[in-house]
């Protein structure tokens, strides 16, 4: 029982990284219309301007604060100057145009970056201690992170939920139109949805950095499909429904890899797969995930 | 009555076809006005050139003042559009369709809110319910109500009465005739039903291809025989 309670902590710790992600693409999502392939390579490029930053002697809370503001602004770039023109296109034009996009950037943090092993963060953002909970060892730094996330979800639920901008970002995404009629600067709204989806995703690329290192140009990718699992579990739509799919596909995997090692099914070779099974079987049971809306239209 | 809106020689093309040949038309503070014409005579495209919604030239004024050619900033100056096919939020609840109506609004919600389910008592009880599974003819009060919120100086309707069960359109009607009359709110409105925008409009105007073709007051159109052939039936 105490090792499975352990498993499932350790699980809680990996799905708040694929949380983190699938925040990101449920906001562009849900503000845009756009899924967005890139954001796990979003998330590596801005990681490595974190360690560019803390290579050049910023301490690490510092080049953590100001990334987020660079991710912010140059996702809001991204959006005005890549992504608007397939805006109210098919989904399809999206779809390859995000693709194009996390070939570009992956392409480009190999180039600047190179594959040599760096050691980042510096010193660990979070305590190295655990605490003790009955035999369950709960890292500090797990716990940080699960915090952390925990507090984007709900900030982010009540800004699409309680406030002006929210609805308006919601409103921009569902009838371009109508939002610009009611006075709506429908252009900045989407370029705001990709501002706050870049900058939870460099987040993610920093806590996982933090929870895996070293530093690697292509760590995201395996935590990119682990998030669209998540996101698609929750429907896409709902950011509680992405935390949720994070936190539980998390805990699935970690508890496949542990349980295998008595079982000798050898399983680790198709955790990737198991993702695209769960995303499948989302998609064929609950088109709109567990936490989304089915819309209902009259016409 | 000082003139709130004016076109003067508008044009507005799609692509090479032009739509609007140059429309010169006015409505007055407080003054309701119909606009008259069959398919592709140009109603649309008219409302949609003084939103901003389609590239126009010629002059547009709102009190005077040149209208900018985007709809954000129309919307700013005062006026609200409710468009063809109404254009609410169907996967917003009815609430939150009527929160973005006040999104420019800073002089608070609630008293328009109350103002607004003064005239549409429902939207109140119903406030929790997603936009599109309203029927036609709710969702029609729903894109008014919402037009509304904005405390427009001029509401621009398209078409109120598409596809509505004759009881519904009266009843829409009947509202409009009341913000008119009694909070004196202009209102520009495109009509297909002649009989009822000419009964409610105190002046009105006959599109035809692009162009103004008649103008005067309601009443006289009503009687003027070319009128009567074409758009009234009798």
């Amino acid at each position: 029982m105490t090792e499975f309670l352990q498993q499932v902590v350790a699980g809680l710790a990996s799905g708040s990284i694929y949380a983190l992600l699938a925040l990101g693409i449920v906001i562009v999502y849900r503000s845009t219309g756009v899924v967005n392939f890139a954001q796990g390579e979003m998330a590596t490029f801005t990681t490595f301007i974190a360690w560019t930053l803390v290579d050049h002697g910023l301490s690490y809370w510092g080049a953590f604060g100001l990334t987020l503001v660079i991710a912010f602004v140059g996702g809001i770039a991204l959006e005005r100057v890549i992504v608007r023109p397939v805006e109210g296109r098919p989904p399809i034009n999206g779809v390859i145009l995000t693709i194009g996009l996390f070939i570009l950037l992956g392409g480009l943090s190999n180039w600047i970056w190179k594959a040599e092993v760096r050691s980042f963060p510096p010193s660990r953002p979070f305590p190295t201690s655990a605490w003790d909970l009955g035999g369950v060892a709960v890292s500090k730094q797990d716990a940080g992170i699960l915090a952390v996330t925990l507090l984007l979800m709900a900030l982010l639920w009540l800004l699409f939920r309680y406030t002006k901008l929210g609805l308006a970002l919601r409103a921009s995404a569902l009838n371009p139109v109508a939002s610009r009629l009611v006075g709506i600067r429908v252009g900045w709204m989407l370029g705001l949805g990709w501002g706050l989806a870049a900058a939870i995703g460099a987040v993610a690329g920093l806590f996982t950095a933090a929870a895996s290192p070293p530093l690697d140009p292509n760590m995201m990718r395996p935590v990119l499909i682990y998030a669209f699992a998540a996101a698609v579990v929750g429907g896409l739509e709902s950011p509680v429904g992405a935390v949720v799919g994070g936190l539980v596909i998390g805990v699935v995997l970690n508890l496949i890899s542990t349980y295998d090692t008595h079982l000798h099914l050898d399983l680790d070779p198709v955790r990737l797969p198991i993702a695209l099974a769960l995303i499948l079987i989302v998609l064929l049971a609950r088109p709109s995930g567990l936490f989304g809306r089915q819309v209902v239209r009259r016409v | 009555m000082a003139p709130l809106l004016e076109l003067d020689e508008v044009r507005a093309r799609y692509g090479p076809l032009e739509a609007l040949h140059g429309v010169t038309l006015t409505v007055a503070e407080g003054e309701a006005v119909a606009v008259l014409g069959g398919n592709g005579a140009g109603k649309t495209t008219m409302l949609r050139a003084i939103s901003g919604l389609v590239s126009a030239s010629g002059e547009i004024r709102l009190g005077g003042e040149r209208l900018a050619r985007a709809p954000e900033r129309v919307a700013r100056a005062g006026i609200a559009h409710v468009p063809e096919g109404r254009g609410i939020f169907a996967e917003l609840s009815v609430h939150e369709n009527l929160r973005l109506g006040a999104y420019l609004d800073r002089r608070g919600f609630s008293e328009s809110y109350e103002r607004v389910c003064g005239h549409f008592p429902w939207l109140d009880r119903r406030r929790a319910q997603q936009a599109g599974t309203l029927s036609g003819g709710e969702q029609q009060m729903l894109a008014i109500a919402r037009a509304l919120m904005s405390r427009p100086r001029l509401l621009l309707l398209d078409e109120p009465s598409l596809g509505l069960a004759p009881i519904v359109v009266r009843e829409i009607f009947r509202i409009l005739g009341d913000l008119n009359e009694q909070e004196g709110l202009a209102i520009l409105v495109v009509e297909q039903n002649a009989k009822l925008a000419l009964r409610s409009s105190s002046r009105a105007y006959v599109l035809e291809v692009g162009r103004v073709a008649l103008e005067g007051p309601s009443s006289e159109l009503a009687e003027d025989e070319s009128v009567r052939k074409s758009y009234l039936g009798y």
